[in-house]
């Protein structure tokens, strides 16, 4: 059995989410909670901006929840630069016990999964769940030099400048979290790097089928199945892999990464990275929960897990995701 | 009449780049190391110098051009002073381009900064 | 463990759903911003031929080149280059004034890293390749070309 059920249901108490001017215009952009000016947030590098992002986000989710930073008891952060430094950056700057995570850009996900697991033992009070990309930081480490003239192919994504944060407690108001399935490692032999859509979308699909199994539900059960940071052609691909099993997706199906970006904005297959589903989640998701617009919600963040060794010497992209089941008590 | 040729050779050269890009998808490098191979090979089988004749500019611009120097040094430099030409004839023949590139580079890194996108 | 056969298929069936972009519109930028890069060069050759009547040829290309690459460094710079990369494609790639891209781009980007480790070592990451196959296969023209002179 992969999905687990949290029997004390622990709460999203509190949230945030911070994006670049560039996710600022996408369709999401009235939803977050803060839109930079520039992709540099006033620091020297992009780095240390990314880090600010992830700060701004926990000070931010802090606030929304009426808490400081000594009531937290546990950071559960991760992100896409090498070991994690902005997430661990973060957790020493507010001296939090932390534990660090890497699932790419599932890694809303892997902290949620985690963080409720943790809060529903009984172990911990007040978990934060952090995680955040920014595009010139992961353009330099995974791609090429940002003044370099080249063209980008069709099936590619944009990284977004984005972070999230949100906190979960089992004392307070907000939606649940109620279940989750915990994804296996799935690897069809995609080798292309500018097609991670292609290489996640066997692992969403996977976790899609083992949830419904495991929970005897039904697509139409939610009012929301929304995926991470597939883009276009994954979302279509997810669909199609799905259908093959008997299983349809109907129009309480959507991407974050396809809708991330409008068509103008030149994106090509739409948004990647953690930022994408942490901040969709932590902005649009929670908010609409709240209005009581989305009552069953079923979150499934992708992540590629390669590496620019692995890919360069060849080897394939293996994807995860997990699956969280956000519910609105009380209805 | 010869800028003519210069804009036509040269633009097809960019355009056969452009068509490596789109079909294999490999990346700039790939295709910079493809051209400068290219260029090597026309100037040792003595096909570059009669197309410079009348593209100018349109062969000599495209990195084909930084190759068939290359192989016009080594083998310049092998007739005027043997075996050791082979290994100093290249380089001095593209020195200019390679220092022009590094020192301009080198200097524009300590002035600019990198934007984002 | 793997199963090989769902593997191929499914990447054929990934082959067969990528998206289909037009190619004549990059094409036809490639081509025309190319031509004119190499008219570019062109037209200084002449003039400095012009200017200086007595430069040997070998010369006024050098220079010619020598322009070429400060020009596209200073793009680059000034972060133009990349949008003329973005446009172009191939059109500037293959030009030297790419080459001169390659080379600046990445020493721009990496110079928070330090001069040594970040600006001097990274500067190769595009262009080193392009140095090193050039060298390596002029030399084997060279020692050829030697060879063959024996006889």
């Amino acid at each position: 059995m992969q999905t687990i059920e949290f029997k004390r249901r622990p709460k999203i108490i509190g949230s945030y989410s911070i994006v670049g001017p560039k996710e600022g215009q996408g369709p999401f952009g009235s939803f977050f909670d803060y839109v930079m000016k520039n992709d540099l947030f006033g620091e020297k590098t992009y780095e240390l901006a990314e880090r600010k992002m992830f700060e701004q986000a926990v000070m931010g989710a802090l606030q929304s929840a009426g808490l400081q930073p000594n009531d937290v008891d546990l950071m559960l952060a991760g992100d896409l630069l090498n070991q994690i430094i902005s997430s661990s950056f973060t957790a020493r700057a507010f001296n939090m016990p932390y534990l660090g995570l890497f699932g790419a850009c599932s890694t809303m996900a892997e902290s949620l999964a985690t963080g409720a697991t943790l809060v529903d033992s009984g172990h911990f009070g007040n978990v934060i769940c952090l995680t955040g990309s920014h595009f010139s930081t992961a353009e330099r480490q995974f791609r090429f030099p940002l003044e370099l003239g080249n063209q980008r192919v069709p099936t590619s994504q944009w990284t977004a400048t984005a972070a999230g944060a949100t906190i979960l407690s089992l004392e307070g108001k907000g939606p649940q979290v109620v279940m989750a399935t915990f994804g296996r490692v799935i690897d069809y032999g995609v080798v292309d790097v500018n097609n991670m859509g292609a290489a996640m979308a066997p692992s969403a699909a996977d976790t899609l089928l083992t949830h419904f199994k495991d929970t005897g539900r039904k697509p139409s059960y939610y009012d929301l199945i929304v995926t991470g940071d597939l883009g276009k052609l994954g979302a279509e691909i997810l669909l199609d892999l799905l259908e093959d099993k008997g299983i349809k997706l109907g129009l309480n199906y959507s991407d974050c990464g396809h809708c991330y970006y409008t068509r103008g904005q030149d994106t090509m297959c739409g948004g990647s990275g953690c930022g994408v589903s942490a901040s969709v989640l932590n902005s649009y998701i929670i908010k609409k929960m709240k209005k009581g617009e989305y009552k069953k919600v079923l979150f499934v963040p992708t992540g590629a897990l390669m590496s620019t060794t692995a890919s360069q010497q060849g080897e394939s992209i293996p994807g995860v995701s997990h699956a969280i089941v956000l519910e609105m008590g009380g209805v | 009449m010869q800028y003519l040729w210069v804009f036509l050779i040269g633009g097809l050269i960019c355009m056969l780049g452009e068509v490596l890009i789109i079909t294999t998808k490999i990346t700039s490098a790939r295709i910079l190391v493809a051209f400068v191979l290219v260029g090597v090979l026309l100037q040792a089988l003595n096909l570059f110098e009669p197309i410079s004749r009348f593209a100018g500019a349109g062969i000599n611009v495209p990195i084909i051009g930084f190759g068939a120097s290359l192989a016009k040094g080594a083998m310049g430099a092998v007739k005027a002073s043997g075996l050791l030409g082979a290994f100093t004839g290249g380089l001095q023949a593209t020195a200019g381009g390679i220092a022009a590139a590094i020192t301009f580079a080198f200097l524009f890194s300590l002035i600019c900064k990198s934007k984002t996108k | 463990m793997k199963n090989q056969n769902v593997n191929q298929k499914y990447n054929e069936y990934v082959e067969a759903r990528l998206p289909k972009t037009k190619a004549w519109p990059s094409l036809f930028n490639s081509f025309w911003v190319g031509g004119v890069i190499c008219l570019l060069g062109q037209g200084i050759n002449d003039l400095l031929l012009y200017l200086f009547p007595y430069m040997a040829m070998q010369s006024a290309w050098a220079w010619t080149l020598i322009i070429l690459i400060f020009l596209a460094s200073l793009l680059t710079a000034l972060g133009v280059y990349d949008k003329i990369g973005k446009f172009a494609g191939g059109g500037s790639i293959v030009p030297i004034t790419g080459f001169s891209n390659s080379i600046s781009s990445p020493a721009i980007e990496f110079k928070h890293e330090g001069v040594i480790y970040g600006t001097c070592v990274k500067m190769f990451t595009i262009a080193g390749p392009v140095i090193v196959v050039g060298v390596v296969a002029s030399v084997a023209v060279g020692i050829i070309y030697y060879i063959i002179g024996l006889f």
